[in-house]
């Protein structure tokens, strides 16, 4: 692990944040530091608590301790208000997308203009319809309910609302799950372009090793609540590190158990 | 668990539970005054529940002051009493039955789905998606049903007044052959304004505990389709019984001598 002084503050920083559900300890001394204009992909295994990080961050839930910064801001100390102005910095696509199934697929995508923002409809309907053209969604799925959506679509329409309103920094839950692989290349693009383009802080999680290795300027691994390993995504493939090395070749041999009883 | 502690366990649970709906309650109440608003919101759940659901207390109303008409008069008429009918029926519709059966209704179509509905949202994350969002899920969610529970209620209250009254009336007029007029003009003398006020007042509560009950299940409910359907279930069940509870205390502070 080499981690040079850094001259600037963190975009985000996360320092020895603990959470647990009732005795289940899920997130036990995370520490990372985000970088601005960095796209950081975290990797772990499934039910690891990386989702769960995510919200910690986004005050959707609340760590027992640590410390969350933004901007240098300690976010714990904010005030209701405080903390809706952090959060209209920030764009998230949940894992399962999370749409409002009670309005049409284009004011998902406008939500956050037209209710946080306050834009008029009309300008907002058309900054949601190109969103929407950059996810691969014509103008006449726009008009669609959510329920009307097969899976990869739901996920791309969540993509769209986390980019719509131009966000400083974006999470990312799995953006590439459930699509095909050429879709799967758009999005990884699209990925790049906010970061690189629109210079936007971005976290992606993602169990797909080869967008991770599009996506990201560096990589951590989520293991046992703590990151175990984190560096440059060059370095990921002599990571010197038996945990990454078996997570990323996928193999079943290795430090990695995965608790299965036999059957 | 010896006894003594479990019912310990059991009081401190309930004395928690009720903290939680008391510190919601007053949440969503102080949203109510404070922008920003969200006038489509609003919009949408007053016609949710004054347009939606006035086939539903019509019906309802109509019948009872129809049979409140014919089991009266079967009463009465023994000891030769036909002529408290009018008052009988105006009375009870305004005072009691309307509010309280327009009251019922409404918990149970509407505490019910807004419990459904706010749970979905709950737990396929969409409640964590508006905070995200800026968007303030009490003042988006809770406020406009607030909102429209207590301005819709007395709405369909005062029209179930009117729809039980005519009941009686029909009921009377051309089944008991009471005299049009004289039926008209006894009720009509018979009635004061606070009877209708009464009715009003707890209407307006009925609508306010529907709603309260409906979002503060489904706002908190956990664990997929059947805490939804649990907190469903618990809406329904929880605002009808404190609608029968505050339906007693507002009779005792507006009419007890
Ligand atoms: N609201 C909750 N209540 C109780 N336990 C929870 C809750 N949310 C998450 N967990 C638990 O926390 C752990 C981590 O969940 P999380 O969703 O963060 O996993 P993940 O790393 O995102 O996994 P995946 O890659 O499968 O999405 C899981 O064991 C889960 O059971
Ligand atoms: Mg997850």
């Amino acid at each position: 692990m080499t981690n040079t002084p850094a001259p600037k503050t963190p975009k985000i920083r996360l320092k020895d944040v603990h959470k647990s559900f009732g005795d289940k300890r899920i997130l036990q001394g995370f520490s990372l530091d985000v970088m601005p204009q960095e796209s950081v992909v975290i990797i772990g295994g499934s039910g690891t608590g990386k989702s769960v990080m995510l919200k910690c961050i986004l005050g959707l839930l609340e760590p027992e301790s640590g410390e969350i910064d933004i901007d240098g801001v300690r976010l714990s100390t904010l005030s209701r208000g405080e903390r809706e102005q952090v959060n209209a910095k920030i764009g998230m696509l949940f894992q399962n997308a999370a749409l409002f199934d009670s309005l049409p697929v284009w004011e998902n995508v406008a939500f956050g203009l037209i209710q946080g923002k306050k834009m008029r409809r009309g300008p907002a309907k058309e900054i949601a319809i190109e969103k929407l053209a950059q996810v691969g969604l014509t103008a006449d799925v726009g008009a669609l309910s959510p329920a009307e959506l097969s899976g990869g679509m739901r996920k791309r329409v969540g993509l769209a609302r986390a980019i719509a309103g131009d966000p400083d920094i974006i999470f990312f839950d799995e953006p590439t799950t459930g699509l095909d692989p050429i879709m799967g290349h758009v999005i990884d693009e699209l990925i790049v372009k906010c970061v690189k383009q629109v210079g936007a802080t971005a976290i992606t999680i993602t169990h797909d090793m080869a967008s991770a290795r599009r996506i990201a300027d560096r990589m951590a691994m989520l293991y046992q609540g703590k990151v175990i390993w984190h560096g440059p995504v060059t370095n990921i493939d002599n990571s010197g590190n038996a945990y990454v090395e078996q997570f990323i070749t996928g193999s079943a041999e290795g430090p990695i158990k995965m608790e299965l009883r036999k059957l | 668990m010896n006894p003594v502690r479990a019912l310990g366990a059991g009081f401190l649970k309930f004395l928690a539970a009720n903290g939680r709906l008391t510190v919601f309650a007053l949440n969503g109440v102080s949203h109510c005054v404070r922008p920003p608003f969200y006038p489509r919101m609003i919009l949408r759940q007053l016609i949710d529940i004054g347009y939606y659901s006035l086939p539903v207390v019509a019906l309802t109303t109509l019948f009872a002051g129809m049979v409140l008409a014919l089991q009266s008069y079967t009463g009465f008429s023994r000891f030769s009493a036909e002529g408290a009918i009018p008052s009988v029926v105006a009375l009870s519709m305004t005072r009691e039955l309307s509010p309280v059966l327009a009251g019922l209704m409404i918990a149970g179509r509407i505490g019910a789905s807004m419990a459904a509905e706010l749970g979905t949202m709950r737990v396929t994350e969409q409640v964590d998606a508006l905070e995200t969002l800026s968007t303030n899920p009490i003042k988006y969610l809770i406020v406009p049903r607030l909102l429209a529970g207590v301005t819709m209620l007395p709405f369909l209250v005062l029209i179930g007044d009117i729809l039980g009254i005519f009941g009686g009336y029909v009921v009377s007029v051309y089944k008991l052959g009471f005299n049009e007029q004289t039926y008209l003009i006894n009720t009509w003398n018979f009635i004061e304004s606070q009877d209708v006020i009464s009715g009003l007042v707890k209407a307006a509560v009925f609508g306010f505990l529907v709603a309260l009950m409906g979002c503060y299940h489904g706002f908190n409910s956990r664990g997929g389709a059947q805490g939804v359907g649990a907190a469903t279930t618990n809406a329904v069940v929880s605002a009808s019984i404190l609608i029968l509870i505050a339906n007693y205390m507002i009779t005792e502070i507006f009419f007890a001598q």
